[in-house]
């Protein structure tokens, strides 16, 4: 039988937060306070929503795409398990609309062809160096891990920050939160603004909830009926912003239906195993005094 | 204490059974992902099928297409070629098979066969050897011009690919 | 895995290799037949796991190693590729990743519990300094292993860390060039990390060995810091503490895979998903969770030289801690001052592991120091003075006389 001591519980919480302090302050994105969205894939029994998917990826093919490239998705991606849910010829058909380069040809020439499902989302620059140019000297970042490149939920706030930091971490460990990425994504994309009086971006666009500064290169990129949904849902910022931050998170972990999947059923697994080590150790130990 | 002493063993081995034979699955369950992984992966099985378009290919010219990581010889072969080739005993072979076994019907003239010497897995010369087919010179197997083994220690002929024409002139291998 | 084995064969193949290779019976002698203290509670149960963690490291990362490029080109992408596309090889990058965290958490709780039993004490000092030296080569290979993915932390880990040598006057710089192989953290710099990732768990493999050797030679320690004095006072290690320690690994691995299934990349930083950029370093950087201790005692001195020399000086005042502490009562248990002075040691620990990760600013930098100085001060002051003027608690004649005592006040308490 483990007896919990007073110090034991001490020493456990201590360890603990010990592990889990130093990790999720470092977590705690530059001082902002962002809030946390309901997203259908958080928590241990997450999954993504195969429409919402469908039109985030719709925003951007239709938005983003023109500045921001995906380089580590594949058409065929799209269709896996835990995907978007398309056929393969539906795939098919999506990536012949693309051009993407090949080569070099018996006469050591490239040439462009119609993209295959095995290829990547070409990117709208031929190099960093175009992209930049191009977007008078800001560097569109590549989307397809931006989704766990970044964080910013802070969660509830306690006013008193190592308690603040604690709970956080913990709060979010055990109910199996990380949607940090998206909850900031969202934010950002709807958080341009007006400068405030005295404030002046030139150039640039005034957005609060940027992590690095107030003001980024990148302008207001979504607006209400910019793009056509074709299953009812409402055509706002909002929206829109909600459905490509949830693309995003796909492109940057597609494989998290697999893994929360996976991990449940070896937590089960374990869960019983433990139970029955425990009866065999005490069974064990019974005829010893300890 | 002393009535349940008979129970006991019993009920003791049903509990060391359990937990042994729990740990036993747990462990050969976990041993799969470690497995697996050497598996091809999903970027090479998205490779796994290739289309080679055949139209600049003219009569008497060969080309190679990569496959899988192994080349395919793609000949068009001469009138010449098909009438030796139709013209052996398939009786007399080592690896009997005839020449319509080898190609399409209808598309005789293209010979689609995996470049691999059946022997020790060299890559073996085109129009070479004694039969004017191929020639594996790592251990002087000698191939037909239908890539049947004639001469020499590879005991097969050269291995055909699994492939069909989706068009008249563009191949689907794999 | 010392003295002549008791280790009788029955079976003939068995008695054969006896008599040519004594394999199994120095197994038997250390694994099966060794005896052990019967009062040993779960914090014993952390050197099980730990080399659970070692085992499944190497596992994880050999099986990595089949998929990985360690080249500065392609590294980041080839991580990518393990995620993406190799069957299972998010799972395996996550258990090895979060793996590495789980290890260091088992390693603090080992050595907080060598700590508060007074494990390090004679006839154990060469079982402690072994520990030590196991703590500092899972330091190096955490860190390098935290390069290999080629992220911004990654790099700007790398540099910062290497950097540390620079400090040193005349020898620094030469030294930092021949880290890297170049005049910056680069290619030649990740290839030998890798290497060196690579190596570095089979020594430490080597040196749990001897660890463990060492520690059945004195025997284990227990939570009464008395020594067995009778064959009632121990236990056969198998079946007792097999089972026992399995049945904690157990508990661990749920832990274990709740983090890596989860919140994989809680432990982790989201700057590490951007790839390596040596002309932008990250607005906050800083080092991987079970380092921060470290980090902040070498950010709470103002000056290079000093901070780099008091960061090293934290894990070296380590390896002279047996013979720092004067009491001669083992466990903190009968040592009512100890005690308290080791929990506030934990609490100083835990602190100084929250500052690393803050910015090193205003009143962070102030309590940085504060608890700095309690770091060094525990071991070099408050332990050697505790030892002479506490008045501890008497000691059980025997651990037999101790578990009784225990459960007797325990049924007491009940009534």
């Amino acid at each position: 039988m483990i007896t919990l001591t007073k110090n034991t519980v001490c020493a456990l919480v201590a360890a603990c937060a010990l592990a889990v302090s130093a990790g999720g302050a470092m977590a705690a994105g530059g001082g902002k306070h962002y809030d946390k969205q309901d997203w259908s894939f958080s928590g241990p029994l997450g999954k993504y929503d195969k429409a919402q998917l469908q039109r985030g990826f719709q925003v951007y093919k239709e938005v983003c795409a023109s500045c921001h490239s995906l380089e580590y998705v594949a058409f065929r991606n799209l269709g896996e398990e835990g995907a978007l849910g398309y056929s393969a010829d539906q795939i098919k058909a999506l990536a012949a609309e693309y051009e993407v380069e090949d080569g070099p040809d018996d006469e050591g020439e490239m040439f462009t062809r119609p993209a295959k499902p095995f290829d990547r989302f070409p990117s709208p620059y031929p190099n960093d160096n175009a992209a930049k140019s191009a977007n008078g000297g800001a560097l569109p970042p590549d989307l397809s891990l931006i989704a766990k490149a970044r964080a910013g939920s802070m969660g509830p706030d306690t006013g008193i920050e190592p308690l603040t930091d604690l709970v956080r971490m913990v709060w979010h460990t055990v109910t199996a939160y990380q949607e940090y990425g998206p909850d900031y994504l969202y934010a950002l994309l709807t958080g341009y603004e007006e400068p405030p009086e005295g404030v002046d971006v030139g150039d640039l666009n005034y957005n609060p909830k940027f992590l690095s500064g107030d003001a980024l290169a990148m302008a207001p990129p979504l607006d209400d009926e910019l793009v056509e949904y074709s299953d009812g849902s409402p055509m706002t910022t909002e929206q829109y912003a909600k459905d490509v931050s949830a693309f995003l998170m796909w492109a940057a972990e597609p494989k998290l239906e697999e893994r929360k999947r996976v991990g449940l059923n070896a937590l089960i697994f374990l869960a019983i195993f433990a139970g029955l080590l425990y009866f065999t150790k005490k069974r064990v130990w019974s005829d010893v005094d300890h | 204490m002393a009535t349940s002493e008979k129970a006991e063993p019993t009920r003791r081995d049903f509990l060391y059974i359990a937990t042994g034979a729990f740990g036993a699955v747990g462990a050969a369950a976990l041993a799969w992902p470690f497995i697996d992984q050497m598996n091809p992966d999903a970027s090479a099985l998205a490779l796994a099928s290739i289309e080679v378009d055949l139209s600049s290919l003219e009569e008497g010219q060969s080309m190679t297409a990569k496959w899988r990581g192994k080349p395919v010889f793609i000949r068009y072969r001469t009138a010449k070629e098909i009438e030796e080739a139709k013209a052996v005993d398939v009786a007399s072979l080592i690896d009997p098979q005839t020449d319509e076994e080898r190609t399409k019907p209808g598309k005789e003239h293209f010979l689609v066969q995996i470049g691999i010497c059946t022997h020790l897995g060299c890559v073996p010369l085109g129009e070479a050897g004694e039969y004017d087919g191929w020639f594996c010179p790592c251990h002087g197997s000698h191939y037909d011009t239908a890539g049947r083994i004639r001469k020499g220690p590879a005991p097969l002929n050269l291995e055909l690919p699994p492939y069909d024409f989706i068009s008249d002139t563009v191949i689907k291998i794999g | 895995m010392s003295g002549h084995s008791t280790f009788q064969p029955q079976n003939g193949i068995v008695k054969w290799m006896e008599r040519r290779l004594p394999i199994i019976g120095l197994a038997h002698s250390s694994f099966v037949a060794y005896p052990v203290p019967k009062n040993l509670n779960y914090w014993w149960t952390f050197g099980g796991i730990l080399a659970f963690c070692l085992m499944a490291q190497i596992i994880t990362g050999i099986v990595l190693v089949m998929h990985y490029a360690p080249n500065t080109a392609i590294a980041f992408a080839s991580v990518e590729h393990i995620m993406r596309d190799v069957n299972w090889g998010w799972m395996l990058r996550y258990l090895h990743a979060n793996g590495a965290s789980m290890f260091f958490i088992a390693v603090y709780i080992h050595i907080m519990r060598g700590l508060y039993y007074g494990s390090y004490k004679e006839p154990r000092e060469v079982v402690w300094i072994l520990g030590v030296v196991i703590f500092l080569l899972m330091m190096a290979t955490g860190f390098m292993g935290y390069v290999l993915p080629w992220g911004q932390m990654s790099f700007w880990g790398a540099t910062v860390i290497t950097n540390l040598f620079s400090a040193f006057p005349i020898v620094g710089d030469p030294i930092v060039e021949l880290l890297w192989g170049g005049f910056a953290v680069d290619n030649p710099t990740l290839n030998r990390f890798f290497s060196l990732h690579y190596l570095l768990p089979f020594m430490l493999a080597a040196i749990v060995g001897l660890h463990i050797w060492a520690f059945h030679e004195a025997g284990n320690n227990n939570p009464t810091g008395v020594e067995p004095k009778d064959a009632q006072d121990s236990v056969a290690f198998t079946p007792y503490y097999t089972i026992k320690d399995l049945y904690a690994i157990v508990l661990f691995m749920i832990f274990f895979v709740w983090m890596a299934f989860m919140v994989p990349n809680f432990l982790g930083h989201p700057d590490n998903y951007i790839p390596a950029d040596p002309l932008v370093t990250p607005a906050h950087i800083v080092p991987e969770w079970y380092f921060l201790p470290f980090y902040a005692i070498l950010r709470a001195v103002p000056d290079k030289l000093g901070g780099v020399l008091l960061m090293f000086g934290a894990i070296a005042v380590l390896f002279v801690l047996p013979w720092l502490d004067t009491s001669k009562v083992r466990s903190n248990t009968y040592r009512p001052l100890g005690k308290q002075f080791f929990w506030i040691f934990v609490f100083v620990c835990i602190a100084l592991g929250y500052l690393g990760a803050k910015p090193a600013e205003g009143g962070y930098v102030i309590a940085s120091r504060i608890a700095t100085v309690w770091y060094f001060a525990h071991f070099l002051v408050i332990l050697p003075v505790l030892g002479l003027i506490e008045k501890p608690k008497p000691l059980p004649n025997s651990i037999s006389e101790a578990v009784l005592a225990k459960k007797g006040g325990s049924a007491a308490a009940a009534e």
